[in-house]
This record gives structure tokens, sequence and C-alpha cells, in this order.
């Protein structure tokens, strides 16, 4: 059985049996490249259950205060999102029950759609290693390690650090790479600047990013409050823009676990995940802490220690 | 009439020096129509633009008028903008929303003077759609690649030329003004053909659709419809057709202004009252106003689908939650 056909079982039995009454997956997209979550509620639901490269959202989004039994077809990622969330008191973990699935990293349309010149891909065949694109007057063979997202490419938690059932073998931890971040920190003070102002300038504030982070979910945004109005409103502030990704990075610190989900949602094509990265790889160095990787870990910003690096303060 | 395509460059030098003229550029990975000072940076061979065409007439952030408060009083500042635009290589779908939009921002209860203002003062060139995209079902809503409605002149590519083609009393006026060659006649039966024969999805049926959502406000359908959805702007901000928007007043010191941004009903913040009351309190109401608005609410005002098919909803969604196919299981409904 591949895949797919071991997750539709295992959804349908746990259906069946009444162990849960819903299960959190993904199911075929309408466009090619494209999975997209479903809910299944029945064994024959069940069978619409998909697994593939593409199956890229973090489903972790879908399970806060959920009150029905369910389960969830988590990967890596998606797994370490429902860690954070239980410490934080989003999700019983009672109620959930976690199909891990490993993962060998989605693959990103947008990289995949540049590759190809803009040009429409119309059908698509995974053959494992690599992914032949066909469209109207052209075929091409891309290798998927070659237009993995980057936030897949160094994940080192593809293996899901929790689960009541891991479909399919652990797969190898990949080497963490802050190779970007390293890049971006040796950059002026003023060429970091044109380079956040350049992306921000992009910004259209649909708050894709912020609702597609399993992390972020105050009840009500500090951009959406009108009074006080901490930031302006408008898209067209360069400033504003990045002061709200600024805010949310500070917001997610230790608790952002590097899925990428963001940067994967945002229309704009906005390299969202550099801030994020960045902070990521700051807790890491500075208080030894990674987000979601354990259920026993004091989270970061909760913890004080003595030996607390405390030279960034004034 | 017709140009030839190494033309366009010294034509669109031509009209810059006397109108603004709008063009698709390429810019930071992007399509967008921006304002621009030579011919070369138009980029005609674009699908379409990221952000709908709608934004040239009615911006995400515009501020309607600025105001400072002195010893004096206060003084205030309209922003009607009268610049002769020209928007050169508009596609069909977008066009044709300009038209859906003219209905909002101007009725017998309601004239817009911004939206108007900039609507009087420009004129639209429509480029037709030789290679519609998979998402695009233009076809399939009253509109087409080869539309010509919303446009005042209508360009067909026929490989080393477009075919000219003057639709509004507007747009041949100012082709009398350019001087350009009639085109030949194999020329005009190469556009015809393409205008005859391209054609985007055209099979999603929206016939009877308004009258049956108008009876459907409390179905079950409702219920599952938004489930995936994350609540984020992407399909309402890059939709050429949705117009929600919201009043903000930004103030500094004495100085401020009022801006009108684009609202989304996708977001908790749309239509919450100040009593914290808000009737569309979650996922399912936001998606049921979504679709009502468009493809009812919006019949029965103005006799009009508030949709033109260009698909950016579903190219954009970080869910792939495909309008489409909304409107067929509503279609397969008993």
């Amino acid at each position: 059985m591949n895949t797919t056909e071991k997750i539709r079982e295992t959804a349908k039995k746990l259906l069946a049996d009444k162990k849960v009454d819903l299960v959190v997956g993904f199911a075929q997209g309408s466009l090619p490249l494209r999975s997209t979550p479903y809910f299944a509620r029945t064994p024959e639901e069940a069978e619409n259950l998909i697994w593939s490269a593409t199956c890229e959202n973090n489903l972790a989004n879908f399970l806060r205060k959920r009150p029905e039994k369910t389960a969830v077809i988590a990967k890596g990622c998606d797994v370490r999102a429902i860690v954070g969330l239980i410490k934080e008191g989003q999700i019983n973990k009672d109620n959930l029950t976690i199909i891990g699935v490993p993962c060998e990293g989605m693959v990103d349309r947008k990289q995949i759609c540049e590759l190809v010149g803009g040009k429409d891909i119309l059908e698509v065949t995974d053959t494992g290693a690599e992914l032949i694109l066909k469209g109207k007057d052209f075929e091409q063979t891309v290798a998927k390690a070659d237009v993995m997202f980057g936030s897949c490419k160094t994940c080192r938690y593809n293996t899901p650090v929790l689960f009541d059932e891991l479909i399919g073998e652990a797969v190898p931890a990949r080497e963490a790479d802050y190779g970007d971040i390293e890049a971006f920190e040796a950059l002026s003070a003023e060429e970091r600047n044109a380079y956040i102002a350049q992306e921000m300038q992009k910004c259209i504030r649909c708050y894709a990013c912020r609702q597609a982070c399993p992390m972020c979910y105050c009840s009500e945004c500090f951009v959406d409050c009108g009074s006080p109005a901490w930031i302006g409103k408008s898209a067209k502030s360069v400033d504003d823009n990045a002061l709200f990704q600024a805010v949310r990075v500070f917001h997610l610190a230790g608790r952002c676990v590097d899925c990428g989900a963001c940067e994967r949602a945002c229309p704009m094509g906005i390299k969202l995940s550099l801030l994020n990265r960045k902070m990521v790889k700051d807790v890491k160095e500075l208080f030894g802490a990674e987000a979601g990787v354990s259920l026993e870990d004091p989270p970061a910003l909760n913890t004080f220690k003595f030996e607390d690096k405390e030279d960034f303060l004034l | 009439m017709i140009i030839n395509k190494n033309e366009i460059p010294s034509l669109l030098d031509k009209l810059a020096a006397e109108y603004r003229v709008m063009a698709p550029v390429k810019k930071n990975g992007l399509v967008e129509f921006a304002a621009i000072k030579s011919g070369e940076e138009a980029c005609l061979t674009y699908a379409n633009t990221k952000k709908p065409g709608k934004e040239i007439l009615f911006p995400q952030s515009e501020e309607l008028f600025n105001y400072t408060v002195d010893a004096e009083g206060v003084r205030m500042q309209d922003n009607v903008d009268p610049t002769s635009t020209i928007v050169f290589g508009m596609r069909p779908c977008d066009a044709k929303s300009l038209v859906l939009l003219d209905n909002v921002f101007k009725n017998d209860q309601y004239e817009d003077v911004y939206y108007l203002t900039r609507r009087n003062n420009t004129l639209i060139v429509g480029l037709g759609c030789n290679e519609p995209a998979a998402t695009c079902f233009c076809s399939s809503m009253a509109c087409g690649p080869f539309s010509k409605e919303g446009s005042d002149i209508f360009l067909t590519d026929i490989g080393e030329a477009y075919v000219v083609e003057g639709i509004s009393e507007k747009g041949k006026e100012l082709l009398a003004k350019l001087g350009l060659a009639e085109a030949g006649a194999e020329a005009r039966a190469a556009a015809a053909k393409l205008q005859q024969e391209v054609k985007a999805d055209g099979t999603i049926n929206i016939e009877g659709l308004s009258d049956k959502l108008g009876g459907m406000f409390e179905h079950p359908f409702w219920d599952r419809l938004h489930e995936k959805c994350l609540g984020c702007a992407a399909c309402t901000y890059l939709c050429p057709t949705c117009h929600c928007f919201d009043i903000a007043d930004e103030a500094k010191d004495c100085n401020g202004c009022r801006v009108r941004n684009w609202d989304a009903c996708m977001f908790p913040l749309f239509t919450l009252h100040g009593s914290g009351h808000n009737p569309r309190p979650n996922g399912k109401a936001r998606w049921r106003q979504r679709l009502m608005h468009k493809f009812n609410y919006f019949v029965e005002r103005y006799n009009a689908t508030a949709c033109v098919g260009c698909g950016r909803c579903i190219k954009n969604c970080p869910v792939n939650l495909d309008i489409r196919q909304a409107l067929a299981d509503i279609r397969a409904l008993d």
C-alpha cells in the first residue's frame, strides 16, 4: 500500500470505529500542483484523502479549540505546531489523534511556475524523485529536491516528533542550515533595509500570512485594533507593512515552528520566512530553544535561566 | 486599423507625452499596472496582472482628503485626481469589471466623485487573450477572451502586429488622431478568427443561479463550504469586482488624511458593529456573503453577475478553495 492508501485505511477505521468524529487531511486540489485541506466525517469521505508532495498547508491551523474528537494527517511541521498549540492550551491532546506522516518535503508551485517561465502547467506526474510538467506546448522534468520550499530544504523534524500512529518509515532528518540568514546578517544595515523595503512594497495587507500561521491566533490582532490605531491600515506605507511583519515576528519569538506556511500563503511572493527564520535562529542560539519539538520543554519566553544571555539588553 | 508590435514602444512614448499611460510592467517579479515613462517598459506578453485592474480607478488605499488644524481653524484639501489617463493593454476580464464597478460608484443613490473623476478621464485600451489560462473562466461569465465590453479601443494580437478597433466614441476619437494604417483583409480575417475561436472555460453554468441562491440563505450547504478557508483577503483584494471598502483617518498631531482602504468580507472585522455585534460572525456567514454578493445581491440590484471569471481567486487562494467548484456544488444541490 502506498501512503495515500494507508492514510485512507487508517482514517476509515478511526471513523468507522467511532474513535473520532472528524479526520483533517488533504484531498486532491482543483489545479495541478495543488492539494486542498479536507475534512472527512464518514468512512466514505475518507476515500478522498490523499498524500502527495503538494500537501503544503499547515493543518494545525484547523485544530485549535475543536469541540469534536479529531484525527489529523500531520507531517513534521504540522506536528511541531500541534505540540506548540497543546502547550499553549489551544488543543486538547486527549481529543486529538495524530496520524503522523514522515515528509520528504513539499514542492513550491511558485518556484516551479517561474522555472517554466510562467507558462500554464496543465498536468503533473510525480515519479518519486522528479516531477514531469506538461503544458500546451512543452514538457519539462524537474527534480523535486530543486523546487522544494526553503523551509523543507532545511527541515530537521520531517519525521513527526509526536504521533499516535506513524504511516510509513521515519525519514532521516536534514541538516540545520541557516545559510540564508547568515548571508542576510552579513549585509550592511542599509542593504538589509533596502531588501526589506523591496519585499514589503509588494504587501497588500491581505493577512494571508497571519491567517495561514498556526501560531497566530489572537482574537484581535494588533493591526486590526482601531482605537488606539497602533499601525496605519493602508497598504501603501512600506514602513507600516514592515512594522506589521516585525511585530508578528516578535510575537512568534520562541513560538514559530519554521513551517513556512506564511510564505507559502503569501499571494504576492514576499520572502516572509527571512524575518521569522532570523528569530528562530536567534532563539536557538541565545536560549538553546526550539519551538514545538517536545511536550516537556518549557516555552522559551516563559523561562528564566540564570545563565541566559543578556548582552542584547541595554 | 493595425500596428506592428515593434511600433508599440514609440506609440506609447507619443501617448505618454500627452497622457498618463498605465501599462503592465514587470516589477519585483510581479506584473502590475504602473505609470510608464517610456514605451519600452510595457510588457504586453503577460497572462494577467497580479493585482486587478480595478486598482487604477479604485486604489487599495486612497487619500480622499487631507486636513490641517491650526489657530485659524480647519483647512481641507480634496484629492480628486483628474489626470487624463490611458490604460494600455488591459485584459477583457478587467475591462469588463470596470463596467460592473460603475454600477456601484454611480447609481440613483450615490455618485462617487473620486472614482467617477478618474473614470471619466481614463481611456481603456483592451487586449484580447490568445491563450486563456487554465484558471480563466471568463467565457462562463458573460465575458470572454475577446470581450470588448469596457474597452474604448481593442487590440487583437495576430502575431507580428495588433489589429486595432475603436469601440467607444472616445476610443474612435483617439484613434483618428493617431493615424494608424488600415488593416488589410488578411489581418482583419486573422483577428476575426481568433475572436471567434478562442474561448476560456465556458462550462460553468450560472443560469438560474441567482434565483436559487435567493432561497438558500439558511441552506446547510454553507455549513461546510468555508471549513478550509483561512479568512485572509487574497481572494477579495485580488478580485477585479470586489469593491467593499473601509474608511479610516490617519492623523499625526494636527495633520491628517482620510483614507479609503479596500475591505474584505473574509475578515472578522468586516461589518463588526460598534456594539460588538457582528451580523456575519463566522466563516460560514462570511463565505455566504461573498458568494451571495457576487451571484445574487449584485444580480438583483444591477442585473449583472459580479464575477468576470479572471481566476485570480483560484490562483491565489492559499488553500485552493475554488469558486468554480463552489458554483458547481450549488448547481448540483436539489
